[in-house]
């Protein structure tokens, strides 16, 4: 399968979504990123048992930084997928890359510019 | 005699007593206290004077027990832990005996938080058998908590509440054995609905010997509607209203359901006259202090005894 | 342990508007336990007032730096190097972090970034309790183990009152009844007897109430 996703997602592996920390996500928005999504896999077929539902709670965590910071909690999420799913992986990278193009880009970065 | 009070004297006269409630208003308006007195008047020994109940506040007691004074009706003084510390607790004991008033109702009080500031800080120094226990030092030892004698002391007829429907049920007739070991003189009960756990309190409380120790005075609130009940049931802590209650009340006309209520009221009462343990009735006519009358003399308790 | 809470970040923004170098000083103590003000929690506070800086396109200078107490001098003393150089230091540890820095360098802006809750301990991950309101007399043996001061909602000594419904405190169905919790615990114990006991009134000058408390311990003073 030679599937195409949009080039400006970049993606960072880690063993499990479990191990994301809710620094990683916010440092990704003070680096300027747009959006942010965690990719992990079916709730229940957590190999360490609730990686994902962690995610999924520190993803909750990081949005209600957001608000706080003014900035819209849509440009972060949580997707589950199986592994065995590329389409499923490719259809989400331009669900969210047109999820945040609608949003414009993060007002950390446009207040860097000007 | 402790204090001499009318409800003491006819309660050691063995009569079966009366006593009615009146919340003071949220202002201080006296003619209000003195309008909802005049209902009351000759047909109780005395008027309990709610303290801030339900954490809302109202014109002070102790102002209103002395305005129930000059209308000639005798004040039960309500005192809450909620908004007091032992100073003020002790001195205004010294302050409500010096103006005549004679009878006294310790209580913990509501909490704040369900009243009309529950940004407040609460008190509760002491609670409220220590309360107890501080009135009967004082009356019967003369001194203050502290041990320091006291330039004349209180003449009061103490009280205390008791609420046989609260958790553990188990625990509730301790804690009423409790109240008296600290010092009631008198106990008067939250509203009854649930009789059947009622006649099992009493009994519990009849094997203690509690009966002999203390007059109980047993609580009614005539229901005015379906929609009280039902605020009653889910919304008061405390408070248990049987589905039986609810459903009989709903079985007749809307506009019936008031008279419906006082009929209950009046059967609770008759049954509590033949009551073992039980030394007088409560009567709780919440903001209906016009027809307590209905319900007294519908129980037959009217006149009520003179004592001297 | 205490235990606190994070202040809202609109509330710690505006402490230290107009305050371009900023740092946040944790602690790891208590409130590095309860994840509160450690050092993970000074990286993502950091982080969040950066963005906040750069969203606003101000300097974003903030550091952060965790010490090992802040109810300790000789810790407090390692903030002696940099203190001047910041516009304003942000305590997340307990209410005697921010006084103890402050105390120590009267120059410096010091500013709290958690509130202070409770004396507790955790009923599991994520969840804390309030079990000690340190009156100063301990006297939990007496009652099942369990603290009807800090617990009852109005510190009753000779509890239950009349609120006291299914379990439950008057004030909340979802704070439990703590003397309902001493009269099963008790009775289990097979030690009901011991309630019947009528408790005096409580001695509060070792409490709060007898002024703010100090301790001298003449074995240790140096």
């Amino acid at each position: 399968m030679r599937l195409q996703y949009p080039a400006s997602v970049r993606v960072i592996q880690l063993p499990c979504s479990g191990r994301v920390d809710i620094l990683h996500l916010l440092k990704a928005f003070e680096e300027g990123a747009d959006g942010v999504y965690v990719a992990g896999c079916m709730e229940g077929d957590c190999h360490f048992l609730t990686g994902n539902f962690k995610a999924r709670r520190k993803v909750n965590y990081v949005k209600k930084v957001l608000e706080q910071l003014g900035m819209e909690p849509e440009r972060i999420e949580m997707y589950n997928m199986s592994s065995a799913e590329g389409p499923r992986f490719a259809q989400v990278a331009r669900e969210f890359t047109q999820r945040i193009q609608e949003l414009g880009p993060s007002p950390v970065k446009a207040a860097q510019a000007a | 005699m402790k204090a001499g009070s009318n409800l003491e004297k006819v309660l050691s006269a063995g009569h079966f007593a009366v006593t009615g409630e009146l919340g003071p208003p949220q202002g201080n308006k006296a003619e209000e206290v003195r309008h909802k007195a005049a209902h009351l008047k000759g047909i109780v020994e005395s008027v309990n004077i709610t303290d801030n109940q339900t954490a809302v506040v109202r014109m002070s007691s102790w102002a209103a027990c002395k305005i129930l004074l000059e209308e000639g009706l005798e004040p039960n003084y309500q005192m809450v832990c909620r908004d007091r510390n032992r100073l003020a607790l002790m001195s205004d004991i010294l302050g409500a005996t010096a103006l005549g008033i004679k009878n006294v109702l310790c209580l913990s009080g509501d909490h704040q938080r369900f009243g009309s500031h529950p940004e407040s800080k609460n008190v509760y120094d002491l609670d409220s058998l220590q309360l107890l226990a501080a009135f009967k030092k004082m009356r019967d030892e003369k001194k203050f908590l502290n041990d320091k004698d006291l330039e004349g002391a209180p003449e009061i007829f103490i009280g205390a509440a008791a609420n046989p429907f609260a958790d553990p049920f188990s625990f509730r007739v301790t804690r009423l054995a409790k109240k008296i070991a600290a010092g009631a003189d008198f106990v008067q009960t939250q509203c009854i609905y649930n009789m059947d756990k009622f006649r099992e309190y009493m009994k519990q409380a009849v094997d203690r010997g509690l009966h002999e120790k203390v007059y109980i005075l047993a609580g009614v609130t005539p229901m005015k509607s379906v929609g009280m009940a039902n605020y009653m049931a889910k919304f008061v802590p405390g408070m248990d209203v049987p589905e039986a209650v609810i459903k009989r009340l709903k079985g007749v006309d809307k506009k019936d359901q008031a008279k419906e209520g006082i009929k209950m009221a009046i059967e609770q009462i008759e049954e509590f006259k033949e009551m073992k343990g039980i030394s007088g009735v409560h009567v709780m006519a919440i903001e209906w202090e016009h027809r307590a009358r209905e319900i007294i003399e519908g129980a037959g308790l009217l006149p009520r005894p003179q004592v001297d | 342990m205490i235990v606190g809470d994070s202040k809202p970040l609109e509330e710690i923004l505006e402490m230290i508007k107009g305050r371009d170098k900023v740092l946040v000083l944790g602690c790891r103590g208590c409130v590095t336990v309860c994840n509160v003000g450690g050092e993970k929690e000074v990286g993502i506070l950091a982080t969040a007032l950066r963005i906040a800086r750069k969203k606003a396109g101000q300097p974003p200078t903030v550091d952060g730096m965790t010490l090992e107490r802040q109810c300790d001098p000789e810790y407090i003393e390692e903030l002696a190097e940099v203190a001047g150089d910041y516009d304003a230091i942000i305590s997340i540890a307990c209410g005697v972090g921010p006084q103890f820095v402050a105390e120590r360098y009267p120059e410096a802006a010091v500013f709290p970034g958690i509130n202070t809750t409770f004396i507790g301990g955790a009923l599991e991950h994520g969840v804390w309790a309030e079990r000690c309101q340190s009156c100063g007399n301990c006297l939990v043996h007496n009652f099942g183990g369990l603290c009807p001061i800090a617990r009852c909602s109005k510190s009753l000594m000779n509890g239950p009152c009349g609120g006291s419904a299914k379990g439950n405190c008057e004030i909340s169905p979802e704070v439990p009844c703590v003397w309902h919790q001493i009269v099963e615990k008790m009775e289990k114990m097979g030690r009901l007897q011991e309630l019947e006991k009528v408790w005096p009134n409580k001695n509060w000058l070792t409490s709060r109430d007898g002024g703010p408390r100090k301790r001298v311990r003449e074995d240790l003073k140096q």
